[in-house]
């Protein structure tokens, strides 16, 4: 019993990290009904930043904000110089350009910080909180964060005008760009906002996983899972099937599959939900008029 | 006729050139060969058929393991152990395509993403380690001399590779001129107009999934033979998605361009090695920046790879001189990518 609440406590923390990466991921769909494959490796680039910067004898929190920030910033230059010229091709085209985003960023961790797996600090050592038996301090620490970020973002996008701007521009262009929004930039800012929550989830994924560069394979693998399994269109549902995702995964690797093939349990849940129910759990149903 | 021509010539350079070649460059050769295979059955799915597949990487995988277990494990001849192994993963792709076709263009891609970086834990998979060789892999014996005739190792493993990829390039051509082509082509490029034109897209787009992993899984099972074992860590995402940008490169929907984006995904690690010297073990990273530079760069520049770029060339004035000069065309009329 103990082992399972231990199991399943592990799952809810790595599934506040697949709830968030699938969160940006459905941001961008919402906007472009794109996703973004670059997603993953841009969150270990920012994690390396951070990483960059703990080296260098800076604090934690202070590391985290910078690579937030900056991670922002870089998000909104990705879609300025890279995504926005793609914006009228065809759907082959763009995930072939996420593709190369990903190799590029990919490629710069490994120029500029190596290929040899290092390990990630957490703010949150020490003792489990509350004195509880199942939970590690940063496995505690890392749900927090997750529903720190889903507050904000929830926050953000329900009370301010800039987030009703956003999604003015997401679900209707053309008439918010006629009331003045503009549309260009909400995307920007979409990108921009993706980025920075893909920073904090690399943060909390490292000292999980280890910090290399192609520690968010498996993560955003698992985002995707999440992501379809809740409906791509919906954010909330990517966040309840992010976390059911990270807890699915760990008990059935620990009890039916086995560890070493964990990695499947995300392509059986995205072939199976797109075979059984395409919109996933809370999705819309697309209908295509011909 | 003049593309004939060219055609056989390169023929006639590549067969007699293994007479002339080092052991070493020859392999590297040979897996141009095996690459182009490969990536042919990619660009029929992805560049005629339009389904983005990123998950080629697992059929060349099927491919390789299965022919490497039917040769070590069951005593099979190679040359009847890689046809077992395409076949089945002409069924594997045959039903892969049954899900596939509900999927529309990006879930496929993140269907087929899924099944490239869980396929290298499924080959390390415990219960099969009896057939699989676990983490460890297969070893495969090299071929034998081609009809005992005095030849090299390397020599050997050339020929057949050249061998299998005329026979596969031929069929590949004539299945895109033919009714087939015709078809894959109209659903990819408008497929409610197919479909009321009678094509069933269903069969089509189904048959043409397997059709595709049939030509990764043989260039899986020749990659097997030619390399001498296979093992799960060579088959992960990183060969999936150089396969797409080996088509990207070479050209999408172009059957002479996949012999260009081979050479590209087998030389590009190979210089960026070489680099080394100057920039340390980091130099691991250029290939991957060089990819994704180039993949950037081509859909905004070139969306039709260097198959396209030559094409344009061949619309410019001076070809068409040398054309109405010769009297003869020189390059086919361009082929179309879907715009919507």
């Amino acid at each position: 019993m103990t082992e399972l609440l231990h199991q399943l406590a592990s799952g809810l923390a790595l599934g506040g990290v697949y709830a968030i990466t699938a969160l940006a991921l459905v941001m961008i769909f919402q906007a472009t009904q794109l996703v973004n494959f670059a997603q993953g490796e841009m969150a270990m680039f920012s994690t390396y930043l951070a990483w960059a910067m703990l080296q260098n004898g800076w604090s934690y929190w202070t590391a985290f904000a910078t690579a937030v920030v900056l991670s922002f910033v870089g998000g909104v230059a990705v879609e300025r110089l890279v995504v926005r010229p793609f914006a009228h091709a065809p759907i082959l085209a763009s995930v072939i350009v996420f593709i190369g985003l990903s190799f590029i960023f990919n490629a710069l961790a490994g120029f500029f910080f190596g290929y040899s797996v290092q390990s990630f600090d957490t703010p949150f050592d020490g003792r489990p909180w509350f004195g509880n038996k199942f939970m590690s301090a940063h496995e505690s620490g890392s749900v927090l964060v997750s529903l720190i970020v889903l507050a904000l973002v929830y926050l953000f996008f329900r009370f301010t005008p800039l987030g009703l701007a956003m999604r003015a521009a997401a679900q209707n262009p053309t008439s918010a760009r006629l009331v003045g929004v503009r549309v260009g930039w909400m995307l920007a800012l979409g990108w921009g906002l993706a980025a920075a929550i893909g920073a904090v989830a690399g943060m909390m994924a490292a000292p999980i996983v280890y910090l290399d560069p192609n520690m968010m394979g498996g993560i955003l693998l698992y985002a995707f899972a999440g992501a379809v399994l809740g409906g791509i269109d919906n954010p909330w549902g990517a966040v309840v099937g992010g976390f059911t995702v990270g807890v699915a995964e760990n008990l059935l690797g620990a009890y039916v599959v086995g560890e070493e093939v964990k990695l499947s349990v995300a392509l059986v849940i995205i072939i199976g939900v797109l075979v059984a129910k395409p919109s996933g759990l809370f999705g819309r149903r697309i209908v295509a008029r011909v | 006729m003049a593309a004939r021509l060219l055609w056989s010539l390169a023929f006639v350079f590549a067969a007699v050139a293994p007479l002339f070649m080092s052991g070493y460059h020859l392999y590297q050769f040979a897996q141009v060969l095996i690459y182009a295979i490969a990536l042919l059955g990619l660009n029929l799915l992805t560049g005629f058929n339009g389904q983005l597949s990123l998950g080629h990487g697992a059929f060349f995988a099927l491919g390789g393991y299965g022919a490497a277990i039917l040769i070590v494990k069951l005593g099979l001849p190679y040359w009847a152990a890689i046809p077992i192994a395409g076949a089945a993963c002409f069924v594997a792709g045959f039903l892969f395509g049954f899900p596939a076709l509900h999927f529309g263009g990006l879930y496929l891609a993140l269907a087929t993403f899924a099944l490239a970086v869980a396929t290298p834990q499924m080959l390390a998979y415990k219960r099969l380690d009896f057939l699989t060789g676990g983490s460890q892999g297969v070893q495969v014996p090299k071929p034998g001399p081609l009809f005992g005739l005095p030849m090299t190792v390397d020599q050997s493993v050339f020929w057949l590779c050249l061998a299998v990829a005329v026979v596969l390039f031929v069929i590949a051509g004539n299945l895109i001129r033919g009714r087939v082509g015709r078809a894959i082509v109209a659903i990819r490029d408008h497929p409610i107009a197919a479909e009321s034109m009678g094509v069933d897209a269903a069969l089509y787009k189904t048959v043409c999934f397997g059709i595709s992993a049939l030509y990764a899984g043989i260039a899986g099972g020749l990659d097997a033979v030619a390399v001498g074992f296979v093992s799960p860590e060579s088959f992960g995402l990183a060969l999936s998605l150089a396969f797409l940008v080996g088509i990207v490169i070479g050209g999408l929907a172009s059957i002479p361009g996949v012999l260009f984006g081979a050479v590209f995904i087998e030389f590009v690690p190979n210089w960026a090695d070489q680099l080394t010297v100057y920039f340390g073990e980091n130099a691991k990273a250029l290939p991957g920046a060089v990819y994704g530079l180039m993949m950037i760069a081509m859909m905004a520049v070139a969306p039709m790879g260097i198959a396209g770029l030559l094409r344009s060339l061949a619309r410019a004035r001076v070809f068409r001189k040398l054309e109405r000069w010769s009297g003869a065309r020189l390059l086919a009329a361009p082929p179309r990518l879907n715009e919507d």
